[in-house]
């Protein structure tokens, strides 16, 4: 019904337009073509400059109702990020002198030189001094952001810092997987045919034994304010996006390329909490590569924790080769014989595995 | 008393005098004149209607999905009317979304922005402004508008499919493209979507070479290069850019085509998919294809608006009542564009664990295209400056055009520079940039050329009131939609998302979502309104009364009001300058085909 309604008002609305136009166009005859023509040429003469005006103070308008949702009413909660922003405001203040100073040329222009009976234009084809000038000013302003813009590109994308922390991350749809080196500081060995949901969802190759400290945990990662972390992003099905909009950072995961990131966390998220003043603050992990239906949902969680509270947490964390053969688990007292076979078994499964790959 | 007897009291006369000129010498069948045309002319209104259709739909398909994005609590019955199991209890289920926003993309830049902007306009204006009698190979040129209608066909066939139509992005990167047990409209949705660019890129082919053979032989005498008007510059750069591009999009398909159904591993390596388990194929590269897409991609977004550069450029000059400034700059300006298309295409993947010495060339090489860039801003500033305007529609559309060109253009050198870019990739930043400078900007370069030739494609005038209607609500309303997007990509809202209230960090933007879904409902239903003026006037529209009714110097208005297939009755008429004698020596214009005077001053 409302439907209908809609339909019926927009229909009798475009029916009176129409109408009006109709009998404009009647009355312009009437009138004579030529002089109905140019009123309506000082009507749009007109009507620049208030688009001009109207536009301009929307601008600011715009701002003032969205500038505080936006993530730069507060700092960027990384180091690196910081440097983003900066470069964002560098940015900014070219292309807004250039955008103010142009549109205002355009419409001002567009009303003043409105046609007037008397005007005798000027033959104007070319000027070689003119297009030099708009030819280096362009050039000289883009080496600066461009120099701006590579340095902090090949921070981004260098090495970090010694003594960073590292952590995999794999997307899958539509969630991600964390895994931390545990504390021989090296991940273990995979291969994507060893995948299986239930117990060994990275495909993880368990006689590396590498692998056996290695933590893996699922929607929500730990991570240690100034502490740089790296790190190593890949994919189990489709291509993903690991995004860190707070800390401003973004890189894809792609199956069967790995591809890395690193930044440091200058806040807690605690700390975020009071400075966003959201109690109910995260940091968001958003998926911002279209990777099939549940795009929208494919959410994942940083905690970034102060050192001991980082500490505590991951203490009381097991490794997931216990999970997947809890019969390992020094915490497991009771040893079973036939258990022993049958864990001794699976290793070998896999081993063929890989030498079929191989 | 009729429309027409209002309208035409007084040119009644003039036009018994042109009336039957398009009768002269083959008689046409229906079937040849309007369906297999061979006509130039005719084909390009082919090419305009059925873009004008796809516009429509993709059109209406933005505005279904943004009543989700306004509206997510609501439900809306009558989509489950429409759209049935999509729309289940009235609410569009994620996979209609992601179809929607997919074909939505697709349709609007293949279908309206490449085939509905350029294959109108460049198969409309090339022989007319070139001094031609037809196309080359008119047989050739009525095959790719075919070859586009059949495309057509099957794209919209590829929406009543069981399992939806093709829902990964327009751009359609593997593995999801490729795996229909990754996402239901990769299956058979995929298929169609993948024949039906393919017959694409078959039919924009055919009418790209058409159109450089045309530009390069059938200029009429004296018709240097050098004095060609800017829209045919536009459209020969346009030309190259598509036939050097568009095979390697086809190449990247082909590879597509072999994984998804011949168990190759061009772009497939270590998947796992639930459900399903691991996947045997082994050491492709994703990567691989985007590299292939974005070949074409990125000239393609060039593709899309040089023409809309060339016919603001031509409408600027004529409206303004003087000369282009800077032709040679504004040439050179296209052609370093042209050629800079092609080497930027990696800037769409900063974030896909690209080389970062190899993104570094690619921000040096993007960023230098700000410079050519602005020298045609700054050109069509001093074009306006002290010249006498007159705001016919397509002017309007043309200043507009340039508004936008700036609006959407800075934001480009924000993107452009990766470590920005590693920030605001994919987010709603990019959807305000691109629909600015390329989506809304091309629309408008269209709407301008539109308006501007409609008096030669159909010997009647649009209505005035409806067009400065048209012009003013689609000005106000695309800056409204798209100027608040910025702020929600500074928030990183991601894109592609149908619903944000689980997410912390990008749900405060409800109330700004309907107001965006809002203004877009209005910005469409406006377009509709642009529809009926322009088929209203191709029947009741006021009569063109004289030959040029702009008082432009290009070739097109020196043919018959409505001129027949050969264009010109008598002989081709011989050029003798540019394109651009405004306001020179105290003339107002002087049309191409006037010799120069022996007292004329040199420019």
């Amino acid at each position: 019904m409302t439907m209908f309604l809609i339909t019926a008002v927009t229909v009798l609305i475009f029916l009176v337009i129409f109408q009006i136009a109709k009998a404009t166009e009647y009355v312009g005859i009437l009138k004579g073509e030529e002089k109905s023509r140019k009123e309506s040429n000082k009507i749009n003469g007109l009507l620049m400059v208030v688009f001009l005006v109207l536009g301009l103070i929307g601008v600011w308008y715009c701002n003032h109702l969205l500038f505080n949702k936006t993530l730069l009413a507060h700092d960027a909660s990384s180091v690196e990020g910081a440097l983003v922003d900066s470069m964002l405001w560098v940015t900014l203040a070219v292309t807004g002198i250039v955008f103010i100073g142009t549109q205002i040329v355009l419409f001002l222009f567009a009303y003043k030189y409105q046609e007037q009976d008397d005007r005798k234009v000027y033959f104007f084809a070319h000027s070689n001094k003119l297009e030099f000038i708009w030819t280096i000013i362009p050039a000289i302003t883009l080496t600066v952001l461009v120099v701006i813009g590579l340095r902090n590109w090949y921070l981004f994308t260098g090495e970090p810092p010694k003594g960073a922390m590292v952590v995999e991350v794999t997307g899958k749809q539509f969630g991600w997987i964390f895994r931390y080196p545990g504390k021989d500081a090296a991940f273990g060995k995979k291969y994507y045919k060893n995948i299986d949901n239930a117990s060994n969802s990275l495909g993880i190759i368990w006689e590396d034994e590498l692998s056996h400290d290695d933590l893996v945990m699922e929607q929500t990662m730990y991570l240690v304010k100034g502490k740089p972390v790296k790190f190593i992003i890949g994919s189990r099905d489709v291509i993903h996006d690991v995004g860190l909009t707070h800390f401003r950072m973004k890189m894809d995961a792609v199956p069967g390329i790995p591809t890395t990131l690193w930044f440091t966390p200058k806040y807690t998220t605690n700390e975020m909490k009071e400075i966003t003043g959201n109690p109910n603050f995260q940091y968001e992990i958003s998926c911002d590569q279209m990777c099939g239906n549940g795009h929208y949902s494919m959410k994942g969680v940083i905690e970034v924790l102060d050192q001991e509270e980082y500490d505590a947490k991951m203490a009381g964390q097991k490794p997931y080769y216990y999970a997947a053969f809890p019969d390992k688990d020094p915490s497991n007292t009771k040893p079973v014989v036939a258990d022993t076979a049958k864990v001794a078994a699976t290793p070998a499964e896999v081993s063929t595995k890989v030498i079929a790959k191989n | 008393m009729s429309n027409e007897a209002v309208l035409h009291a007084s040119v009644g006369a003039h036009h018994e005098a042109h009336g039957d000129e398009h009768h002269e010498h083959h008689h046409d069948t229906f079937i040849t004149k309007y369906v297999f045309s061979q006509d130039h002319k005719m084909i390009a209104k082919q090419f305009l209607i059925t873009g004008m259709v796809w516009a429509v739909l993709g059109g209406l398909m933005s505005v279904l999905f943004r009543l989700q994005l306004g509206y997510p609590e609501s439900t809306f019955p009558w989509l489950q009317d429409i759209l049935g199991k999509w729309a289940e209890g009235g609410k569009i289920t994620p996979a209609a979304y992601y179809a929607l926003v997919t074909t939505h993309g697709t349709v609007l830049v293949f279908f309206v922005l490449t085939a509905g902007l350029s294959g109108t306009f460049a198969n409309f204006l090339i022989p007319l402004q070139i001094g031609a009698r037809d196309m080359a190979s008119p047989f050739m040129n009525m095959l790719s508008y075919w070859f586009f209608f059949a495309a057509s066909i099957v794209m919209l066939s590829s929406l009543f499919v069981e399992t939806g139509p093709f829902s990964g992005g327009w751009t359609a990167y593997p593995p999801l493209s490729a795996l229909g047990d990754a996402s239901p409209g990769s299956k058979s949705g995929m298929d169609l979507w993948i024949i039906s660019m393919a017959l694409f890129v078959v039919s924009s082919l055919l009418g790209g070479l058409n159109y450089i053979a045309t530009i390069l032989n059938m200029r009429t005498k004296g018709m240097s290069m050098t004095r060609l008007p800017l829209t045919i510059w536009a459209l020969f750069f346009t030309a190259v850019l598509g036939v050097l591009s568009f095979p390697v999009l086809l190449s990247g398909f082909i590879l597509l085509i072999f994984d998804r159904n011949f168990g190759t591993s061009f772009y497939l390596s270590d998947i796992f998919i639930n459900g399903v388990g691991a996947l045997p194929n082994e050491g492709g590269s994703a990567i691989l294809f985007q590299h292939l897409f974005w070949f074409l991609g990125h000239p393609e977004v060039y593709i899309i608006l040089l023409p809309a550069m060339g016919m603001v450029s031509e409408i600027m000059s004529v409206n303004s009542r003087k000369p282009i400034f800077g032709y040679m700059a504004m040439v050179g300006s296209l052609f370093a564009i042209a050629i800079l298309a092609f080497l930027v295409w990696a800037h769409h993947m900063f974030v896909t664990g690209l080389n970062p010495l190899l993104g570094s060339v690619f921000v040096l090489l993007t960023l230098l295209i700000a410079v050519p860039s602005a020298i045609k801003v700054f050109n069509w500033l001093t074009t306006l400056w002290r010249g006498n305007v007159r705001f016919t529609p397509g002017m309007l559309f043309a200043i507009g055009f340039v508004s936008l060109f700036i609006s959407g253009g800075l934001t480009g050198i924000w993107l452009g520079n990766s470590a920005l870019d590693i920030h605001l990739h994919d987010t709603y930043f990019v959807i305000a940039h691109f629909h600015i400078v390329m989506g809304v900007a091309s629309m408008f370069g269209m709407f301008a050329g539109i308006y501007h030739w409609f008096p030669k494609m159909y010997g009647r005038f649009m209505n005035d009131t409806l067009a400065y209607i048209h012009f003013w609500v689609t000005m106000a309303g695309a800056y409204l939609i798209f100027w608040p997007m910025h702020y929600q990509g500074l928030a990183g809202m991601p894109r592609r998302y149908y619903d944000f209230s689980v997410w912390e960090s990008f749900k405060q933007f409800g109330e700004l979502n309907q107001f965006i879904s809002l203004v877009a409902m209005i910005v469409f239903a406006v377009q509709l309104l642009f529809l009926f003026n322009f088929f209203y006037s191709i029947f009741k529209g006021r009569r063109v009364a004289t030959l040029n009714p702009w008082g432009a110097n290009t070739l097109e208005w020196t043919t018959p009001i409505r001129p027949g297939h050969g264009n010109w009755v008598g002989e081709i008429p011989e050029v003798h300058r540019w394109a651009y004698d405004y306001g020179k020596d105290g003339k107002e214009f002087i049309s191409q085909d006037t010799p120069v005077g022996a007292d004329e001053s040199h420019h």
